[in-house]
């Protein structure tokens, strides 16, 4: 399906997305965090979308937000989109888990809560799963500084 | 009493069993807390993290010639694919048309080191289920891999062959006569292969049925490469989304349904044929033309967000680079095979006994550089 097409079903799913395929080769769509496990449930049931393989989920510091990015990609269609969502708070960022959309994003937002320190709701356990325990900050944050450890040039 | 009323009377409880950081069948440093109930396996956590090095934070730091040879050290194995992984990333970005020859010269390496990966794994596999022998008909044959590679480019395992814009330098004149003996060599061993171990009636009693992954699971776990396509997952990137010299040969993408640990055998098995189909096809006719196309001596992507992805050995890798249009990228996120793979480990395991288990991750070939990048 082309991106324009893509981008009129998404638009039904929900209000105040916004759009964008500028300087990437994916439809990019941003959803505001209120709305990212429904649009992201529709994204996969949806007859039309059938988004059911959440290749690469990452995590993303943008300097004052924080966020994730979705891959996501159609077996059946085979088209795909980036779903972005972003939150203000870098306190107490959180979103809500897709886990039970996608159940490799269970693992992939373990290693966004280790290094960005973004919580899921409803996420099953949430953990450090690299860093220990009692590890101070979350170094994949832009702001974050180990002078022991890192080497800023 | 009866033997009934004795069952009745033994009380199992559940314990945790730590496996590894240090377990000869893990491959590595990966440690997985193991919840058990006899010799069943409960439940499966694994805990991350004794080799992480931070690659994604140092890319940020360095340029895009530097990032090329820290992807070496992730799936260690597959180095070369790496190498070209980025590489594909920053000429997609810079909209860099690389040679031909190029182009059939990094698939024919690539395919090599996948070759050289899926050896390593056969030798770890029967040695993981009691069958040390494997190891060493494995290394004798990925031996030859690793000369044709020192004679290349000077490295036998992290290569750094690949750079910005095509290769560091042309091949050796040896490369085409050598590979062509390697793959007259190889044809040989393969059939030996099968008589080895995947004909063994112990071999097959432990894998068959063990470990089973069904297709809607491996999907939704985002689970490719071999474990995907031993359970009918079409995910195959040199066929899906063709880079380099994949769309000009003819190959066939391994598929099957079982989904079991004796089908992820098969399919790496079979991938060897392919391999050595794909460097059949394109070894006499390497075209000729430039090896490097100019770069810019620093280089500077546009702004904007950019997605490469191959088929590493062990499945697709993914690498996102956001850039601001400065020297170095702002993210950098490796999509790693490995760490999709090891999320679906525990969903598999549950049920089974903790020998299995071994079995299912020796046919999950995972490299832990890769899971924890």
């Amino acid at each position: 399906m082309k991106n324009e097409d893509l981008q009129n079903i998404i638009n039904g799913l929900g209000e105040n997305l916004e759009f964008t395929t500028e300087a990437t080769e994916f439809l990019n769509v941003t959803v505001p965090k209120e709305q990212l496990h429904t649009i992201c449930s529709q994204l996969k049931s949806n007859p039309e979308l059938k988004f059911d393989y959440a290749f690469c989920i990452s995590g993303m510091d943008w300097g004052k937000e924080l966020g994730v990015i979705y891959h996501l990609h159609s077996t059946e269609f085979k088209h795909e989109i980036t779903v972005k969502v972003t939150t203000e708070d870098r306190e107490n960022p959180i979103l809500d888990s897709v886990h039970d959309i996608w159940q490799t994003a269970e693992f992939h937002e373990l290693e966004i809560y280790d290094f960005f320190g973004i919580k899921f709701n409803n996420h099953p356990k949430l953990r450090r799963l690299f860093l220990t325990p009692d590890w101070e900050g979350y170094p994949l944050r832009k702001d974050y500084v180990d002078e022991a450890n890192m080497i800023i040039k | 009493m009866t033997d009934q009323e004795i069952k009745n009377k033994i009380k199992t409880e559940e314990y945790f069993v730590n496996m590894g950081p240090q377990h000869p069948a893990a491959h590595g440093v990966l440690r997985l807390l193991l919840t058990i109930d006899g010799e069943i396996i409960k439940n499966v956590e694994p805990d991350l993290g004794y080799i992480h090095r931070s690659i994604e934070k140092m890319c940020e730091r360095d340029s895009y010639q530097q990032i090329v040879h820290l992807t070496d050290r992730m799936d260690y194995l597959s180095s070369n694919i790496n190498n070209e992984a980025v590489c594909l990333a920053v000429e997609k970005a810079l909209e860099i048309e690389v040679s031909d020859r190029v182009k059939v010269i990094r698939t024919i390496v690539s395919e090599l080191t996948r070759i050289a990966s899926h050896c390593l794994w056969w030798g770890v596999m029967g040695m993981d289920l009691g069958a040390l022998t494997t190891y060493f008909y494995a290394f004798r044959d990925r031996e030859l891999i690793n000369d044709i590679f020192e004679e290349t480019c000077g490295a036998r395992l992290t290569m750094n062959y690949n750079a910005p814009g095509g290769l560091m330098y042309d091949i050796h004149p040896n490369f085409v006569k050598r590979t062509k003996d390697f793959i007259k060599h190889f044809k040989t061993k393969i059939p030996e292969y099968d008589r080895l171990l995947t004909g063994n009636v112990i071999f097959q009693k432990r894998t068959k049925g063990v470990g089973i992954l069904t297709k809607e699971d491996a999907i939704s776990y985002g689970v490719s490469g071999p474990v995907a396509r031993g359970s009918g997952f079409a995910s195959d990137v040199r066929k899906h989304h063709p880079y380099s010299a994949y769309d000009r040969v003819d190959f066939k993408e391994v598929l099957l349904t079982e989904g079991d640990t004796f089908a992820r055998y098969q399919v790496r098995i079979m991938e060897l044929w392919e391999s050595i189909s794909i460097i059949e096809q394109l070894i006499d006719n390497i075209p000729e033309g430039s090896v490097k196309e100019p770069t810019k001596a620093v280089i500077k992507l546009p702004k904007g967000e950019y997605y490469q992805r191959v088929e590493a050995a062990r499945g697709e890798l993914g690498v996102y680079i956001n850039s601001t249009g400065a020297k170095n990228p702002y993210r950098v996120k490796f999509r790693s095979p490995g760490f999709s793979n090891l999320s679906v480990l525990n969903h598999i395991a549950k049920g089974s006994k903790i020998a299995d288990l071994v079995a299912t991750m020796a046919s999950f070939d995972f490299v832990i550089p890769d899971i924890d990048r």
